[in-house]
Formats: C-alpha cells, structure tokens, sequence
C-alpha cells in the first residue's frame, strides 16, 4: 500500500495540522515508511487465525456503579487555555 | 399525510441516557442540575494517561432495552474511538461502537389511538453503548464572546437506538418516540425527559415521489434539536413540505447532494441548515486500545431478560382480553405508566367491576390528574376508596351522576364515599317505594304508555323527570326499567 502527498494533507486536516511544503514533504515521507513497515504484516498468511479486536487476552473489565468523588472544578479547569470562574472559554460555537 | 403528492421515509436515532449513578468509564456522578464543571475527573476530561473503566450497571440497564425492543444480543461487543473534533468533546473522539455494537436486529410496534395511520412494526437496526458529550452555551446577547463548555455531562451513558426507514408520517415518528419512551419508563431504564435532555432524537428524512418516469428520492437530511415530541413531529412535517418544494424548484435528487443536516428551530418552527463542515464525515473509527471487549454468557442474557417485567404491549393485551376493556381505554390507561395501571388493577380486583373501574380511571380519574397536573400517586381518592364508590353504583345505591357528584365531594373532602352519601342526604329508595312510585307515574301518563307501546322506548325518559322531582334519591336507571317492565305488562 501506498501513500500520496494528498493522502496526507487529508490526514492533516482531519487532525487538525497544518504543514508547509517542505513538512508535508518530509511528513509524506515518513508516513509511506511507516506504512510500508506495517504492510510487512500482510505477508503473515492469517487465514485461520480469528481476527482480534484488542492486544489482551482479557474480557469484562467491568466497575461498580458507585459515585466517587470528582475533581474539584479548580482543579478540573486549571490547564484550560482560556476559562472563566465556572466554564471553558471556546471560540464562540454557533449553529447549534 | 395520504393526499400529499410524495411519502416521506424516516429513520429516527433515539439517544437515550441510561439512568445511573456513575457515568461510562469513569465513577463521576450524572446527577442534572449541578453547577458546572463539578463533575469531572481526568478520565471524563481526557487526561493523558487516564484510564477508562466501562460502567456495569450501564451495559445491563443497555442489554434490558435491547431485549425489551427485541434485539439480539451478541455474545462478544466492544468499544471503538469516533474521531472528530469538537469544543464539547474533550478526548478529540467519542467512545462508541461500530461493526460490533452490543444489541441488532429488534423492532418496536407502534399504533395511533385517533387512527392517524396503520398499526406498523418499526424495525431497529441496533441499540449500542456510547459516551454523551459536554454542554456548549452561547450567550447570544453578548455578541462575538466565546461559549462556555461545561462537562458535567461528559462520559454520560447514553444508548443509541437506530431505526429502519420504516416510518411514513410525521405522526408514526412522534408515535415511535411516545411508544420507545413508555417501554423506557416501564423498564425504568431512563428519566425520559426531553426537555432535560434525557431522550433525544434524530430524523433521517426524505421524500419518494412517483413521477411520470418512475419514483425519485429527495437527498436525505438529517434533523437536529427536537426536544419534544410535538417538535419531532412538525419538524419532520415542515423538513417534508421543504423538500419537496426544494425538488420542485431544484430537481436535485438522491445522490446529487451530500447528506445535509438541519437543525430544527421550535420559535420559528422552521429548519436551518447548519455548518456544512469543511470535509465529508471522516471519523476514522478504531477499536479502543483502553477497552477491554465484553463477553456475555446466555444465563447472564436470560438472568436480564427475567427482569424486564410487563411491557405496554403485553398489558395492553392483558387489560382487553383478562379484563374486558375496549383497546382504547386499555390504550389510555397503558400509556399514563405503570402506575396507572397498578391503580386500575387495584380498583377493578377492589370494586368487582373491571369495565366499571376501566371506565372511571380512563374517565373521572384521569380528567383530574390532567386538570390538576398531578400523577396518580399525588391523587388524593386511593384505589380502596374509589372501589366502595363504585360498588354503590354497582347496588343500584347511587347512578352514575350521583356518583360523579359524590366523587367531586371525596376528592374535596378526602372523606370516604359512605360517609358522603350521608353528607348529602343520599338515600336509597327503597324497593317496594320505588315501585309504588312508578306505578303512580305510568297511571298519570297515558300518553307516555301509548307512545312506549307504539314502539318509542325514548319517551319514558318523560317518567325519569316526573320521579326525580318527586323524590330526588331515585336512581333514573331504575326508574326506567322499573317503568317499561310495569307499562310491557299492561
């Protein structure tokens, strides 16, 4: 599998970067090596084996619904960028 | 909704929040109504390094609705990451499942009581387990300021319920949404309250129109922000004559637009098209490495399944075939809650009458809990003591309109009907001096024999006024037999 300059900037969007020529370059770069190191898993013959859907053999994790307590909003807000004495402070959300 | 020249085909996403203590993955309280950002932990906050742990009680409390609205349960589910930026959404991804969502394959029944359309079977794809996000506010007033986000709500469980496209009114999706939220209350799962926000929905909606080349279909739009069931349903009436207007104008059909989504504005009782986002939905899904799947056993589903108790649909059922009520009173009483029906079984098996009892909760009873505003645990009259009233009308003691007046007098009062009767000076006539009465009656009205005779059964009504002056205690039910049977044996 393969990746294209435009694949990136896709990626790139989505996850909300931004990169100039020379960084979507290198980054171009550096994404097909790791895709190309990931593709090596693909020439694992895996017919039988039963697709996994997590890294540990382990099921039902499972807690009590019991209340602890939370954090005091102090606290919870502190490494907000921008906040005011109760809430996180956003660029003004509209249309909802 | 029938001599429209198109059929609306709607979807609905229900999202439900499951009524915990403790929200998804982490033991932060759900509680509403409290002061902002007091309910947060660095799991829910998204925190580097956190680790979520799933809520027990919310995946059984997910499996009882799933059985409920008879979903499959599979025996092996797990959470995936949703991508997607958003303010209310700490992580960068909400947790949710997607290829193996933990319940597929159910359906809810649904029927009108004013007959607004078919009995339909609405079939659901899936009901999964999800996290809620926070709340955004934006202060309009104040222009360009920035929102404020408050995540008390964050990591509230939420089920998500995906219907088929199988409903085809505005009216069968209101329906849907009133029947899902009575099967919730009866499986107490969930508060239920929209305004809270408690049960939400979402409509897919468009429109197929036959025209002289076939049938097309309107792009489909997704409605937003209907916090009530009367929105639900004039949001989707409007979202469908826009549509088609839309089509008249554009000719733009299925596949030529991108799915839009709308929101529904309940002032202006219009829809608005929201911020089209930048790029096509991408969310990149992917099994979430912090969670561990879930694997249920069948002693475990059956164990759950025992629990879930008479549903509306059974009790309706019940209420007409053990009990002998028409489907509209067993419609009625079934749909104001459990504890309404709790109230009629305890009254009929009390008063010996079920259709009696049938007929006053669906009546008297339940015109004062809507005149009052009140539910029946805060209505003053208990069962027991309704009961006694209905057994006088039963012995003949008080007719009906007696009854009504000593009914109003009980709820005033909070005195037992025995002892209102003798507060009104209720007696009852005796037997041989009723007789003697209407003897004296049918002598007096010739007229009103001749006409009884001539076949008008109607006119010894006449009779009922002359008695009721003369004695104000007579029951007029058996005034009127007592008279036809003397003047059918002149």
């Amino acid at each position: 599998m393969s990746l294209t300059r435009q694949d990136v900037e896709k990626v790139a969007l989505l996850a909300r970067l931004k990169f100039d020529d020379d960084q979507l370059d290198k980054m171009t770069s550096h994404m097909v090596q790791i895709i190309q190191y990931v593709d090596k898993l693909s020439e694992l013959n895996t017919d039988d084996v039963e697709p996994m859907a997590h890294a540990l053999d382990i099921n039902n994790a499972l807690a009590e619904d019991e209340p602890r307590p939370s954090l005091p909003r102090e606290e919870a807000l502190r490494n907000a960028p921008k906040r005011d004495d109760e809430c996180f402070l956003v660029p003004a959300v509209l249309g909802e | 909704m029938s001599d429209a020249p198109y059929e609306i085909v709607i979807g609905l996403e229900a999202h439900v929040q499951l009524k915990t203590q403790t929200k998804l993955f982490c033991r932060c309280s759900t509680e509403f109504g409290n002061p902002p950002n007091t309910q947060t932990c660095p799991v829910c906050l998204g925190m580097p390094g956190s680790l979520p742990v799933m809520n027990k009680k919310a995946y059984f409390l997910g499996m009882k609705t799933a059985l409920a609205l008879n979903c499959g349960i599979p025996k092996f589910t797990k959470w995936d990451r949703k991508n997607y930026f958003y303010p209310d959404l700490p992580k960068g991804y909400q947790t949710s499942q997607f290829d193996l969502p933990m319940s597929e394959e159910g359906y809810l029944d649904i029927k009108s009581l004013k007959d607004e359309f078919e009995p339909r079977r609405v079939r659901i794809i899936r009901a999964h387990l999800e996290e809620d996000a926070g709340k955004s506010m934006h202060d309009e007033a104040s222009g360009k300021a920035d929102s404020r986000i408050d995540l008390n709500r964050t990591g509230t469980p939420l089920l998500e319920i995906v219907s088929y496209p199988d409903m085809r009114s505005a009216a069968e999706a209101k329906t849907y949404m009133q029947e899902l939220r009575l099967l919730l209350t009866y499986l107490d799962v969930s508060d239920c309250n929209m305004q809270e926000g408690s049960l939400r929905c979402d409509a897919n909606v468009n429109l197929h129109i036959p025209t002289e080349n076939g049938t097309i279909a309107t792009p489909i739009v997704e409605i937003k922000n209907m916090n009530s069931f009367r929105s639900v349903e004039r949001g989707i009436a409007y979202e469908a004559k826009r549509q088609y207007d839309v089509w008249q104008e554009t000719g733009k059909v299925l596949g030529e637009l991108p799915k839009q989504t709308r929101g529904w504005d309940d002032s202006a009782q219009v829809t608005r098209s929201q911020r089209e986002k930048e790029e096509s939905a991408d969310y990149r899904y992917f099994p979430c490495p912090d969670l561990v799947p879930v694997v249920v056993t069948d002693e475990q589903i059956e164990a759950v399944r025992s629990e879930i108790g008479e549903l509306p649909a059974t009790l309706r059922e019940r209420l007409t075939s053990d009990f002998g009520l028409t489907s509209y009173t067993a419609d009625v009483v079934v749909n104001q809650g459990r504890e309404l029906v709790d109230y009629f079984l305890e009254l009929a098996a009390a008063s010996g009458d079920n259709k009696l009892a049938g007929n006053w909760v669906q009546g008297e009873v339940l015109r004062i809990l809507n005149d009052q505003e009140i539910t029946i645990d805060q209505f003053r009259i208990s069962a027991g003591q309704l009961a006694e009233l209905l057994q006088l009308i039963t012995s003949g003691d008080l007719d009906s309109s007696k009854a009504k007046d000593v009914f109003a007098v009980m709820l005033d009062s909070g005195k037992s009907a025995a002892e209102v009767v003798q507060d009104l000076g209720i007696e009852k006539v005796d037997e041989s001096a009723l007789e003697d009465l209407c003897r004296l009656l049918v002598e007096r009205n010739q007229r009103v024999v001749d006409d009884v005779k001539s076949g008008n059964q109607k006119a010894v009504g006449a009779l009922i006024g002359q008695a009721k002056k003369e004695n104000p205690n007579v029951n007029p039910g058996q005034v009127r037999q007592i008279c036809l049977e003397i003047i059918n044996n002149l």
